[in-house]
């Protein structure tokens, strides 16, 4: 035994000693995880999180959260002596007057957008692979939940320097608190101590973005993480693969060595974007009041739709007995998103609904083989890109020389056209690449090689898939339609109705797929072939 | 005979092959230095993390290309930091895909749900505890204690009331009354119609107090555009053109949609846009929405001049400025 193993013999003795640990330790470092590139869109949300706890809390050293009135004096010239929030001046003194201030508010913002964007090419992989179904239905709802708080912290984030543009957004969800019936003036005056903009509002949205949303998405992920641990991550199908068993790597050391590899990774890569590409210049932007604005006033990516659907919304407002009901935020700002939000924390249920299917499922989908999910998914994903092409008209305008009035006005009609015509493009596509499967499996797949045959007759060869890959292609279920029972042998009516046919609508579209092979039809014409 | 009888069989995990690494001393030696040189790489970056923190002043500027003039301090800070790090990823990844076992492994997984015998375990001890409480034999404990429950999650809301004031008719109301000065923002001067040439356009604020300081709170709701047409333009009823004077018109500010500065005055057009959510107003025509999402014109301020020619409100604006509420009268 050398010195060190003695060392940590007794280090580790010690602990065990009052904490009993050695056998679930054992136990959780053989973990088998999964390999797949898709597995690692969660892996950077979560380290683009790690990284903004970290520049963030280096931040809050300099940044004063007060919107008292100060006469700028630090480096910058251009706005020497200017007037401007201590919130505004502290934020240009971290980014001109503090060494690596400016790298770290770089990383910072950036790693904001990361965290977003992996965030939402996570929750795809997840919908469009079908790893939301029983038994991680409590997953995707966290999953829902860390979205939208991200969202609002987001927000809140780069409201945080009061420069011109991020005073215009506040100005925005201001009017949005404000048009919510009944109680909106009361709400807005509250969280702004008064008329708009106050003293107030910063240091409590600052607050609220260092400590409580974090210690929320802390909650959150720790569970989320918890639960992928112990309800074992999902995989692929594969030969070898099924619901009952896990095939990867274990977590000592392939799994530590890589995923702590890929932190490193993600924020030298975070880092270098912040070396090397400005963003957020709120120098540029000079301090916030409400009487300007800056021409082409953008909000961050992820609340771009949202823009963009106020943007597009029709100018309608109702009055009635003396009452003012402003449709035209009220629908694009809260009743839209709550119901594309709700929408989305319930789909696993409703789709278990509409399927009947109530097992486990462990083994990921292909997204072909679920063209209705895979439809909806994309038509979703078609409403969110027009609305975010809205949010950013202005640009397209000036970038591509077309009016505002013909982007709002392909948009406006766009946004209720093109997502049912992208659902049945997509189902289309969908059963033909199940068709393209069928045949790949069959006949083998095309080689491009041509051969004459003595007669003179021209052949493609097609040459014969593995056993594997056959077995890839043709091991998922097709589910049938449930059948819909109007009354049972004694003449009752199904006391379901209504459901109980909009059950079966939905399950005989959900099992419309093509027919995959047999292994009777596999051997039938590898038996004729030769 | 159904489908799912007869699937295809699985022919079971495919055999392993040994990477270059595994079995030949000469590529693992050389897989080693590899993962050496890119954690030394990461060293490096650090070392030039340091010098640059230190050694290379904040106004020393050079040119790279694609970036064009770009501060060498924030550069070298920024690369060496990336550096620093990136290599040691890509140092820990190497090494795992090279050097470290890459045979897949099979675990087992078991059912969510507890056994049977655990979950029945479960009912018989939570049913033994409320039996042990008694509160279905004690409605009236089990009553008052949700209805205390209830009540006290009141304080809660409660003491959030002092968070700000209430709105009263504050949303009703400007610093523009019946005979304000029409002052210049920035600069504070009382301005004649002279001023204004036809075709322009200037951002007013109500005359301040002697000794008032204006808040942004005062912006929000006071500011005010003049825009000077030639008086045939306008396409007003009666009661609007005596509003304006001399071809010169003044609306709020601040859009009627989401309360951001309408700031954007087209001049051929006669069209104010809003750089928020390009709702269009046409000036000639009282501010009538003309395009985008907003419902209602831009409030006019009435406008006259007083004895010593200087531009003032006729009177307050008749309407509520700034973005709808549930309280505002149309």
């Amino acid at each position: 035994m050398t010195a060190r193993e003695r060392v940590a013999g007794t280090v580790a003795n010690y602990v065990d000693e009052r904490t009993g640990a050695a056998k679930w330790m054992r136990k959780n470092l053989q973990k088998v995880f999964p390999d797949h590139w898709s597995f690692m869109l969660g892996e950077i949300a979560l380290y683009s999180f790690v990284i903004l706890l970290l520049s963030g809390t280096f931040l809050s050293f300099w940044f004063d959260p007060s919107m008292q009135h100060v006469k700028y004096e630090g480096s910058y010239q251009p706005l020497k002596d200017v007037e401007m929030s201590a919130a505004y001046a502290s934020a240009l003194h971290i980014s001109f007057d503090v060494r690596g201030g400016l790298l770290m508010r770089q990383i910072h913002h950036w790693a904001a957008l990361i965290f977003m964007a992996a965030i939402v090419v996570h929750l795809m992989r997840v919908f469009f692979t079908g790893a939301f179904r029983k038994p991680r239905e409590f997953n995707w709802i966290l999953g829902i939940a860390l979205l939208t708080l991200g969202i609002v912290e987001g927000f809140l984030g780069y409201s945080l320097p009061d420069d011109l543009l991020s005073g215009t957004g506040v100005r925005i969800a201001h009017a949005i608190i404000q048009s919510i019936p009944v109680v909106g003036t009361y709400l807005s005056f509250f969280a702004f101590g008064g008329a708009f903009p106050g003293y107030v509002f910063i240091p409590r949205i600052y607050i609220v973005h260092v400590l409580l949303i974090p210690g929320i998405f802390l909650a959150l992920i720790t569970v989320h993480l918890m639960l992928v641990w112990y309800q074992k991550h999902t995989q692929y199908p594969g030969p070898g693969r099924t619901e009952k068993n896990v095939v990867g790597y274990p977590l000592m050391p392939v799994y530590m060595a890589k995923a702590g590899g890929f932190f490193f990774i993600v924020f030298g890569i975070t880092a270098f974007l912040g070396a090397v590409a400005s963003i957020n210049p709120i120098w540029l932007y000079g301090p916030y009041t409400p009487g300007q604005i800056s021409a082409g006033s953008q909000p961050d990516w992820y609340m771009g739709w949202l823009d963009g659907l106020v943007r597009m919304a029709p100018p309608l407002e109702t009055y009635l007995f003396g009452y003012t009901v402003s449709w035209n935020i009220l629908l694009p700002g809260l009743i839209i998103p709550g119901i594309i939000f709700t929408g989305m924390a319930l789909y696993p249920f409703i789709e278990s609904w509409m399927t009947g299917d109530k097992r486990e499922h462990h083994i990921l989908d292909r997204p072909r083989n679920v063209p209705n999910r895979t439809a909806l998914g994309v038509m979703s994903l078609t409403f969110m890109i027009v609305a975010l092409i809205n949010g950013g008209n202005d640009l397209i305008a000036t970038h591509f020389d077309l009016t505002i009035n013909q982007i709002m006005w392909f948009s406006r009609i766009g946004i209720i056209v093109l997502p049912p015509l992208a659902f049945v493009i997509t189902k289309r596509i969908c059963l033909s690449l199940q068709r393209a499967d069928r045949e790949a499996v069959l006949h083998g797949k095309e080689t491009g090689r041509l051969v004459m045959l003595p007669h003179g007759e021209y052949i493609e060869i097609h040459e014969e898939l593995s056993p594997e890959k056959k077995f890839a292609l043709t091991q998922h279920e097709q589910p049938k339609a449930i059948a819909l029972v109007t009354e049972d042998n004694q003449g009752v009516l199904n006391p379901k109705g209504i459901r109980a046919k909009l059950q079966a609508r939905f399950s005989a579209a959900n099992a419309e797929n093509i027919a995959k092979p047999t292994a009777s039809e596999v051997k039938e014409l590898e038996s004729g072939k030769h | 005979m159904s489908r799912e009888l007869e699937p295809l069989a699985d022919p079971g995990l495919p055999e392993h092959v040994h990477r270059k690494a595994d079995t030949d001393p000469i590529a693992a030696k050389r897989a080693e230095r590899q993962v050496a040189v890119l954690f030394s790489l990461s060293g490096a970056g650090t070392l030039l993390f340091i010098y640059s923190f230190f050694f290379i002043s904040e106004e020393t500027f050079i040119f790279v290309p694609i970036m064009g003039t770009t501060n060498a301090h924030q550069l070298g800070i920024g690369i060496g930091m990336a550096a620093s790090l990136l290599f040691i990823g890509f140092g820990a990844v190497h090494w795992a895909k090279t050097l470290m076992p890459d045979q897949e492994v099979i675990a087992y997984r078991h059912e969510m749900k507890s056994e049977e015998q655990d979950r029945q375990d479960l009912v018989a001890t939570a049913k033994e505890g409320a039996a042990i409480a008694g509160l279905g034999r004690r409605p009236l404990i089990k009553r008052t204690l949700a209805a205390a429950a209830g009540l006290a999650g009141l304080p809660a809301i409660i003491l959030l009331r002092d968070l700000g004031p209430l709105p009263g008719n504050a949303l009703n109301e400007t610093n523009w009354a019946t005979g304000t000065r029409l002052v210049t923002d920035p600069g504070d001067r009382p301005i004649k119609p002279s001023d204004l040439e036809v075709g322009g356009v200037a951002q007013v604020m109500p005359a301040l107090a002697p000794g008032k300081k204006r808040s942004l709170e005062d912006i929000a709701k006071d500011a005010v555009l003049l825009i000077r047409i030639r008086p045939s333009e306008f396409q007003l009823d009666p009661e609007r053109l005596s509003w304006t004077h001399e071809g010169i018109i003044a609306f709020s500010k601040i859009c009627s949609h989401m309360g951001c500065a309408v700031a954007l005055y087209e001049q051929t057009t006669k069209h104010l846009l809003c750089p928020c959510h390009q709702s269009t107003f046409d000036v000639t025509r009282a501010a009538k929405v003309i395009f985008g999402p907003s419902a209602r014109p831009l409030p006019q301020l009435a406008i006259t001049v007083d004895s010593e020619g200087y531009l003032i409100a006729k009177q307050p604006f008749s309407e509520a400025v700034g973005p709808s509420f549930w309280e505002r009268k149309s």
